[in-house]
C-alpha cells in the first residue's frame, strides 16, 4: 500500500505534464488533475512549429549523434575488451589499469582542450566532435563492462576454435561477439540513454539551429517563450522523452544487469 | 626480471593485441591524456580562444582564492552533495528492504521507481522542475491543500538549491537496484540464525543486514559522490543558465562552464578543472580513508 502511494508520488510529475501538455493553457495551472476535462492536442502542431525548423530535425540530429555514439561504442569497446580479457601482451596490467584511472578523470578537465582542439580542426558545428571520440574507445565505463563479461566466459571456447584453425579476429568476430549480446545490448542501451540526454557538449559544439539536438532545442525554447506557453513546451518535452521511455520498456532487463553488476547509473 | 625471447605464436598474439587496441591508443593520447597535458598548460595561461595563450603562471590559481563566486559555488555544491547524497542513499535503501520482501509485482514497482533515474539528467525533466517547484506548480497546489501558502521555489534564494536536490534524491532507482542486487547476495540461513537467537526484525536489519550491505553502501556512495558534485544539466536549465537567483544554484560545473565558455576564460577555467580533479580526489580519498572503520568485507579480508 505505501509501496503504491509512494510510487505513485514519484511518477506524479511526469504524468501530470503528459496530461498538461494536452489540456489548454489555462487549465493547466488551475486543474493538477490527471485526467484533463478538456483535451486540446494543438500544443503538438504549435510546439512542433516554434523554433527556427520544426522539431523533426532536432530530434533527426539527436538521432544522429545518438547512432554514430552508439556504433562508436560497440565496435571499439569491444576490440579493446577482447584484447584486455583475451590476448597476452606486454603492459596489459599498466594499460588496464590506465584505462580504469580514466573513469575518475573528471569531464571537465578534458572539455575545454578537447573544445580548442575541436574549433582548430573546424570541427565545431559538426556532429564529429560527439561522434568520433566514441570510436576510440573513450567510454571506458563499457570497456569494463566487456571485460568483465568476457572474463567470465570460458577460455576453452577460444581454445577449441584456435585448434580448429580460427584466427584471433574470427574467434572475437564469431565466437565471442555472438555469445556477448547481453553485455554488448547493456552498452547499446546505456550509450542510447546517456547520449539522448547528453546536454553539455551537445550545448557546446552544436551552435547552428539547424545542428542542434532535441536537448538544446528544448532550453533554447524555454528561453523563447519565457514560460508563456507551458503546453507546447511540455508537448516537446513529452516528445523527447519518449524514445528514453521506448529504451527502457524494451532493455529493462539488459539496464537491471548492467547496473547491478557494474553500478552504473 | 628476465625476459625470455617471445615464441612466434606469442608475437602473434601480442602483435594482434596492438591492432585490437588501435583505437583505444589513439585516443587516450589525442581524447584524453593529450587534453589532460594540454588543460594542465592552459591553467597556468591567459587564454580566451582567439589570441594565442599568455603564460602567467600560478596566478589562475592565486586568484581562485579570492574569488567570492568561486567561493559561492563550492558552497552551493558541498551543500547540494552533503544533502542529497545521504537522502539518496537512505531511500534507495529502504526501498530496496521493503521490495526484498519478496513482494508481489516486485518487477513492476522496480520499474516505475527505477524511471526517474533515467530520465532524471534530461532537459526535459528540467523543464519540468522549474514547473513542479513554482509559485503556481504542484508542489505548492498540493500545499494549498492543507492552507499553506508556499513560496516560488526556484525563485527564491533560500529554496531553489532544495528543489534540486529533490530532484537528485527523485532519481534514487538506480542506487536501489544495486542494493536490490546486494541484498539478495544475503545468505538466507543468516536470517534464520538470527531468528534462531531470537533476534527481532529491527535487531536483524542492525546486525545482519547492515554489515553485509557496507561494501554496496560503500561503493554507491562513492559513485554518487563523484558524480553529484559534477552535476550540471538540472542547475543550468532550472536556473535558465545563470546559477541564479543571486547565485543560490551555482553549481562548481554551472560557474566553470560559464568561465569557460561564457567569459572565454579558458586559462581560468582550466585551474578550476584541476581544483575540481583536486577536491574529487580528496573525498574519495577520505571515503576510503574512513571506510576501514565501518566497511565489513567478511573474513577479516
Amino acid at each position: 500500500m505505501v509501496l503504491i502511494v509512494f510510487g505513485l508520488v514519484m511518477v506524479y510529475p511526469l504524468l501530470w505534464m503528459i496530461a498538461s501538455s494536452v489540456k489548454p493553457d489555462a487549465l493547466i495551472f488551475r486543474d493538477p488533475s490527471l485526467l484533463p476535462t478538456k483535451t486540446d492536442f494543438s500544443h503538438y502542431a504549435d510546439g512542433w512549429n516554434a523554433l527556427s525548423h520544426p522539431f523533426g530535425l532536432y530530434l533527426l540530429n539527436s538521432a544522429i549523434v545518438v547512432l554514430g555514439a552508439l556504433l562508436g561504442n560497440l565496435v571499439s569497446c569491444s576490440m579493446a575488451a577482447y584484447a584486455f580479457a583475451r590476448l597476452k601482451f606486454r603492459g596489459r596490467a599498466f594499460f588496464f589499469g590506465m584505462m580504469m584511472l580514466t573513469l575518475m578523470v573528471p569531464v571537465y578537465v578534458l572539455i575545454i582542450p578537447q573544445y580548442v582542439m575541436f574549433s582548430k580542426i573546424e570541427w565545431v558545428n559538426t556532429f564529429l566532435p560527439l561522434i568520433v571520440p566514441k570510436f576510440l574507445a573513450t567510454d571506458a565505463f563499457f570497456i569494463f563492462l566487456m571485460v568483465q563479461f568476457f572474463r567470465g566466459l570460458p577460455t576453452e571456447l577460444d581454445e577449441a576454435a584456435k585448434i580448429d584453425g580460427a584466427g584471433y579476429w574470427r574467434i572475437y568476430f564469431r565466437i565471442l561477439l555472438p555469445i556477448s549480446l547481453p553485455a554488448l545490448a547493456t552498452t547499446a542501451i546505456f550509450t542510447f540513454i546517456w547520449t539522448w540526454n547528453d546536454f553539455l557538449s551537445q550545448l557546446i559544439y552544436l551552435t547552428k539551429p539547424e545542428l542542434q539536438t532535441a536537448p538544446v532545442a528544448l532550453r533554447n525554447y524555454v528561453d523563447a517563450t519565457s514560460g508563456a506557453s507551458w503546453g507546447s513546451l511540455f508537448a516537446m518535452s513529452v516528445i523527447t522523452l519518449i524514445p528514453v521511455f521506448i529504451v527502457f520498456l524494451v532493455g529493462q532487463r539488459y539496464l537491471v544487469k548492467g547496473i547491478a553488476t557494474t553500478g552504473m547509473k | 626480471m628476465l625476459r625470455r625471447p617471445l615464441s612466434r605464436a606469442a608475437r602473434k598474439e601480442e602483435r594482434t593485441a596492438w591492432v585490437f587496441l588501435l583505437p583505444w591508443f589513439v585516443g587516450m593520447a589525442g581524447v584524453t591524456l593529450g587534453p589532460m597535458i594540454a588543460s594542465l598548460y592552459f591553467s597556468m595561461t591567459d587564454y580566451n580562444l582567439l589570441s594565442s595563450p599568455q603564460w602567467v603562471g600560478f596566478e589562475n590559481y592565486s586568484k581562485m582564492l579570492d574569488d567570492p563566486r568561486l567561493r559561492q559555488s563550492l558552497s552551493v555544491t558541498f551543500v547540494y552533495v552533503a544533502l542529497s547524497v545521504p537522502l539518496l542513499l537512505a531511500v534507495a535503501l529502504a526501498l530496496a528492504m521493503v521490495l526484498n520482501r519478496g513482494i508481489k509485482g516486485l518487477a513492476f514497482y522496480r520499474s516505475v521507481y527505477y524511471l526517474p533515474s533515467l530520465l532524471g539528467a534530461s532537459v526535459a525533466v528540467g523543464i519540468l522542475w522549474r514547473q513542479v517547484f513554482g509559485t503556481e506548480g504542484l508542489v505548492n497546489k498540493f500545499l494549498g491543500l492543507f492552507g499553506v501558502q508556499g513560496p516560488g521555489w526556484i525563485s527564491n534564494p533560500d529554496t531553489a538549491l532544495y528543489s534540486l536536490v529533490v530532484l537528485h534524491v527523485w532519481t534514487f532507482g538506480s542506487s536501489m537496484v544495486i542494493f536490490l542486487a546486494g541484498l539478495r547476495q544475503i545468505p538466507e540461513q543468516y536470517y534464520e540464525a538470527a531468528a534462531l537467537d531470537g533476534a527481532g526484525r529491527l535487531h536483524q536489519f542492525r546486525h545482519v543486514t547492515l554489515p553485509l550491505l557496507t561494501p554496496i553502501i560503500f561503493f554507491n556512495l562513492v559513485l554518487q559522490v563523484i558524480s553529484s558534485f559534477q552535476s550540471f544539466t538540472q542547475a543550468f536549465v532550472v536556473s535558465g543558465g545563470t546559477g541564479g537567483p543571486s547565485d543560490s544554484t551555482l553549481f562548481y560545473s554551472l560557474y566553470l562552464y560559464d568561465e569557460g565558455f561564457g567569459r572565454l576564460h579558458m586559462g581560468y577555467a582550466s585551474a578550476m578543472a584541476w581544483l575540481l580533479v583536486v577536491i574529487v580526489g580528496a573525498l574519495t580519498a577520505i571515503n576510503f580513508y574512513f571506510s576501514k572503520r565501518w566497511v565489513f568485507y567478511g573474513d577479516g579480508k
